[in-house]
């Protein structure tokens, strides 16, 4: 996915002069090529990035259409005031891309790792999130966002599925059957293992921001299930409103809040967190029967 | 430190307006006279020319205490004086801290400290890299406020890449720990010029000169507490 991000903003830069990039050193290499053909335009402040998000900022009051990327925590726990008054409180957008998302950084430990990204742009007004599922879903969302000034998230990780569904701006249908299982970016193939011989309807969505609310509520039923690859519950609010007014249980499940004090690989928090296939189907098939 | 030149006079009546505060002059604002100089004789804006993209940028990093900010705004035009009659009220566009949105010619919302250096570098980068050369990017700051981290992180970069942008320091020796060797050994890699914070010709030729690197300026005025 990385790769997909660095091969299609260096396009955008050169097919449109409004695109900037922005970094603070992670993929600085990457994008060393680009950054000899637009030095003006992709810049690399260093191990500064609260700078990273300001410099965006200012940017964007010049008109140019800044697109930062280091690591989650980096991008978004660290410079958070920033993401809220250099962007949110000038009323100008940006295109954050982070790659990390929320345990593939297992073996650097808790300092690398972001579960709660998403969570905290949900206390900010007007942010798009995006968590593409596969390499193939990255390219588009990366284009559609300079066509506008909004304020976008790319959530990029190494956890993949084996399909990339391009249409998965909205809930997409995967697999009909009973209550409906949503799975956002990544959670999809391990939903699919997991529900394989259930009857369940499984929806696949890449972005959650803003969450597809009217597909919500023709797709669900009285019961359902929210998997997320990032703090579980996340999206409570998101969903209570959709079906407000409506009878309804609803389980989320996601990353836990307790932090895991060990290391090891992506799939050993996968597993950690119940977000494996079998974690899942436990706990999908004991909420639903 | 002498008063050598008054603030000029359309000022006090609109300070006044502001304050409801008849006993203090003008001078006690620190950042008036620069602000004054800088409408008045540096910066190419004005209310018609808030839009224009090649316009110079003022950045208002501190954003507190932005009475004379208004007060010179007002008399240059940018919004009618009516406006400083209400400062912080439900119906008026001027709060404690300005926002960008609500008042003519304020190019950045500002009140928590240690983001206009951050904003004006990437508004310095995004005028070049569009090509608009003559246009010019000043940010002021307090010398309380270089306590931000933040700060640091935009000197050093504009420093290491030559950009050149003007950061105005007023020190009115509010930091609480001082800055020991001097605001400008703060700031490696920048040309820097000393002035006397009221004198306005010494304010005007600190800041109309073009430099082809980051260019300090620290003004200085009285201290804010007579005990230091």
């Amino acid at each position: 996915m990385r790769q997909t991000f660095v091969d299609t903003t260096t396009e955008l830069l050169a097919s449109d002069p409004r695109t900037a990039v922005v970094l603070a050193d992670i993929s600085a290499d990457a994008f060393r090529p680009a950054m000899r053909r637009h030095p003006d335009r992709v810049l690399n402040v260093g191990i500064r990035e609260q700078l990273m998000t300001g410099v965006a900022g200012g940017l964007a009051l010049t008109g140019l259409r800044p697109y930062v990327h280091s690591y989650a925590p980096f991008l978004i726990d660290r410079a958070y005031e920033q993401i809220k008054l250099d962007l949110g409180h000038q009323d100008v957008g940006a295109v954050l891309v982070s790659i990390g998302a929320s345990y593939d950084g297992a073996a650097e430990g808790y300092t690398h790792q972001s579960p709660g990204d998403v969570e905290l742009l949900d206390t900010l007004e007007g942010w798009t999130v995006h968590v593409p599922g596969h390499p193939d879903e990255v390219a588009a969302l990366l284009r559609a966002a300079a066509r506008h000034d909004d304020r976008v998230y790319i959530r990029l990780a190494e956890q993949e599925n084996s399909q990339a569904y391009p249409d998965g701006g909205r809930l997409r249908v995967i697999r009909r059957g009973g209550p409906l299982v949503v799975a956002v970016g990544p959670m999809l193939d391990p939903v699919l293992e997991a529900t394989r011989d259930l009857d369940v309807t499984v929806a696949y969505t890449n972005t959650p921001r803003p969450l597809d609310a009217e597909g919500l509520r023709q797709l669900a039923d009285t019961e359902l299930v929210m998997v997320e690859p990032y703090l579980a519950g996340t999206s409570a609010r998101q969903v209570a409103e959709a079906l407000g007014g409506r009878p309804h249980r609803v389980l989320h499940l996601g990353v836990g809040r307790a932090e895991i004090r060990r290391y090891g690989t992506w799939q050993d928090h996968a597993r950690a967190h119940g977000l494996d296939p079998a974690g899942l189907r436990a706990k999908i098939a004991e909420f639903l029967w | 430190m002498t008063i050598t030149a008054l603030p000029p006079d359309p000022l006090r009546p609109l300070i006044r307006r502001l304050t409801g505060d008849e006993k203090h002059e003008p001078s006690s604002h620190s950042t008036l006279d620069v602000l004054w100089v800088l409408y008045d004789r540096v910066l190419r804006v004005t209310p018609a020319t808030v839009d224009a993209p090649d316009r110079d940028r003022f950045l208002l990093s501190k954003g507190h205490g932005p009475a004379a900010y208004y007060a010179v705004l007002a008399a240059k035009g940018f919004f009618p004086a009516e406006w400083l009659d209400d400062l912080g009220g439900w119906d008026s566009p001027l709060g404690h801290h300005p926002d960008r949105l609500r008042i003519p010619g304020v190019e950045v919302g500002t009140g928590s400290l240690g983001h206009g250096l951050g904003l004006a570098v990437g508004t310095a980068l995004g005028l070049r890299a569009q090509g608009f050369a003559d246009a010019r990017t000043f940010v002021l700051v307090g010398d309380a406020e270089l306590d931000e981290g933040s700060n640091h992180e935009a000197i050093a970069y504009a420093g290491a890449i030559k950009l050149p942008l003007t950061a105005v320091v007023i020190d009115n020796q509010s930091a609480t720990h001082g800055w020991p060797g001097g605001i400008a050994a703060r700031f490696p890699g920048w040309d820097a010029a000393h002035v006397d914070g009221r004198d306005h010709e010494q304010i005007e030729n600190a800041l109309t000169r073009r430099h082809d690197r980051p260019n300090l300026v620290v003004a200085a005025v009285a201290p804010k507490w007579s005990d230091r």
